[in-house]
């Protein structure tokens, strides 16, 4: 995939294989040692949220509120997940979710690659300067916008509705129109003068031509885009009222508040929603490093 | 007539012009979304910040009320506080950690696709969801933490329910999302031409001063938009603490976590806007958001200047 820079699994240092001085020999054993050692700690570190997150999902509340906590489920209580998703309207939480996810991610695969061409295999006056804003606006804090969204979204009668969420999503965001912009300049101009020559106007050139070629970047940004609107806080917490049109990152929330939901029930649901986050992680981990590193090395 | 030398350094080519008419469709849906969901928003909530307006009804004229009210007030204050104390630990921490973690991955390591998978998977966790595995882990009763720090003998942390510790295991969460930065470092670190390190080898440079001779300069780029990008976050701090405090629930009404400790400022804009219903207090209260944050990133690209090193690879 050529998205982004190749981060490749060679020894980066040659260093590392050229044949040591003696006193230097003595002390690699020891180093890569040291290394693996820094590095399974911290894996450990990093991992051990998730996994008490499940371990607590499947205790009992006696287990949960033992000390010493044990360190895995002794009766493990799948049960637990049963009345997790009985006890809070589960599904309802969870139908806003992805329709709010499927809209985002609908609206960014549509608008960002769009938006990207405009910035790339176009040759405009202005061109560099209208994309520097487009970075800039990268270092804007949302919450400057809030109130005044909020206002507006109201003024519109999209308060309550899907609207003021899925709506923004078509058009674009800074991040990936960067990512769509870097994989289209990496794009040879022969093939699409090759199509302009046949006769292509500029938007055939881009969906017959460009497009095609450009589905792992999409798959990049689509994959982006719906972890992201997953995990969402701020905008439905904003512009959704209406218990019946929350999503679950709130419903989860004000439940917990008002009836007091007891922590495994509570991991227990925190399980089923991080479950698909990690699923879509293991099935496209490239996607997500090599997204994440696109432009790095160009400094 | 005068108007005449300027219109000339404006005219375009007719291939300008005709590329110019090509790209507008595939660019409009951001320009619109940026007049409209950008622009509009901020030049809205300046005049909403001279008024008082509670939502409903008519704004009212307010002059500058909201803006000497927000001098005079003290929870604005210490929102400030709290949220400059947040950034200012979580953003040199979380660039800290993020280099530890890529030098360790660059190092000869053969299952690094384990470790760099490890790393990364907790950035793209809900934060939501990390908070509440949080509020189980740091739980005074019968949290992992302090039983694990109980085996080092090191004294029981009340985490969440002293002033002191809020705002600190926000910064530790925060640092859960190191893995994505750590993985930009390693790209910075494997682009750094080996030459180099193999001239410094030669030349007797130790490790230490390969490391502050080599590395550093190079990955400073890296280091600079982390910083920044880092601290517009950190100044927007705010799910955590709601998710913490509940907004409205637990004992004292309108508290947002022990002594306040957690009310961010973004935190204390929502109350404002939200739950007091003054749209221009909170708005005035996003102006200086804005303005504050314009000034950091522009101070940390001047500072910049003393120890980015540009010309790379």
């Amino acid at each position: 995939m050529a998205v982004a820079p190749q981060i490749s699994e060679a020894p980066p240092l040659a260093i590392a294989r050229q044949p040591t001085p003696r006193p230097w020999r003595r002390l690699s054993v020891p180093k890569t040692l040291g290394v693996r050692i820094g590095l399974i700690v911290a894996s450990v570190l990093f991992l051990a949220p998730l996994y008490w997150m499940a371990n607590s999902a499947l205790k009992n509340i006696d287990e949960l509120s033992a000390f010493p906590p044990t360190l895995y489920p002794h009766a493990p209580a799948f049960d637990n997940f049963v009345r997790a998703v009985t006890y809070i309207p589960f599904g309802t939480f969870l139908l806003n979710s992805v329709i709010l996810t499927t809209g985002v991610a609908i609206g960014a695969a549509i608008s960002n690659p769009l938006i990207a061409y405009g910035f790339s295999r176009i040759k405009w006056p202005g061109r560099d300067f209208v994309f520097g804003i487009v970075l800039a606006t990268i270092f804007l804090p949302f919450p400057v916008l809030i109130v005044a969204l909020f206002d507006i979204f109201a003024k519109l009668h999209w308060i309550d509705t899907f609207l003021p969420i899925i709506v923004p999503a078509f058009f674009g965001n800074p991040f990936f129109i960067f990512l769509m912009r870097q994989f289209f300049l990496g794009l040879p101009n022969e093939i699409s003068e090759q199509a302009r020559i046949d006769g292509a106007n500029e938007f055939q050139v881009f969906l017959r031509i460009i497009m095609p070629l450009a589905k792992p970047a999409v798959a990049v940004v689509i994959i982006f885009a719906a972890v992201q609107a997953w995990g969402e806080f701020l905008t439905p917490l904003l512009f959704l009222q209406d218990e019946s049109k929350y999503p679950l990152s709130i419903g989860l929330q004000f439940y917990r508040q008002e009836h007091d939901v007891a922590y495994n029930l509570l991991m227990a649901a925190s399980t089923l929603i991080v479950l698909p986050v990690v699923a879509l992680f293991l099935a496209f981990q490239r996607f997500f490093i090599e997204g994440i590193t696109v432009g790095a090395v160009k400094g | 007539m005068i108007a005449a030398p300027r219109l000339r350094r404006f005219r375009l080519s007719q291939d300008d012009r005709r590329n110019l008419r090509t790209a507008l469709p595939f660019i409009a849906p951001w320009v619109i979304g940026f007049l409209a969901f950008t622009v509009y928003p901020i030049v809205y909530s300046l005049y909403l910040s001279f008024t008082h307006y509670s939502g409903f009804g008519d704004a009212t004229a307010a002059g500058l009320d909201n803006y000497q009210h927000l001098i005079k007030d003290p929870l604005f204050w210490q929102s400030l506080s709290n949220t400059l104390y947040y950034t200012a630990l979580a953003v040199p921490i979380g660039v800290v950690v993020a280099i530890v973690l890529a030098l360790l991955m660059n190092q000869n390591v053969r299952e690094v696709a384990i470790y760099r998978a490890a790393f990364y998977l907790p950035t793209i966790i809900p934060l939501f969801a990390l908070t509440f595995i949080f509020i189980v882990l740091l739980n005074p009763g019968f949290g992992l933490v302090d039983y694990v720090l109980g085996l080092f003998h090191i004294p029981a942390v009340n985490w969440l329910g002293d002033a002191r510790w809020t705002k600190i295991s926000i910064v530790l969460l925060a640092q859960l999302g190191a893995g994505g930065p750590a993985l930009i470092f390693l790209a910075g670190l494997r682009a750094v031409p080996t030459e180099l390190y193999e001239s410094a080898l030669i030349d007797g440079a130790g490790p230490l001063r390969r490391f502050y001779k080599i590395t550093l300069p190079l990955i400073s780029p890296v280091i600079l938009f982390d910083l920044i990008y880092g601290t517009i976050l950190g100044i927007q701090i705010f799910t955590p603490a709601f998710v913490l405090t509940g907004g409205t629930s637990g004992g004292g009404a309108y508290t947002a976590g022990p002594e306040n400790s957690l009310l961010f400022y973004v935190y204390y804009l929502y109350k404002n806007a939200f739950q007091y219903s003054d749209m221009g207090y909170a708005s005035a209260m996003a102006w200086v958001l804005f303005v504050i944050s314009v000034v950091l990133a522009v101070a940390i690209m001047r500072w910049s200047k003393y120890w980015v090193h540009y010309e790379v690879t």
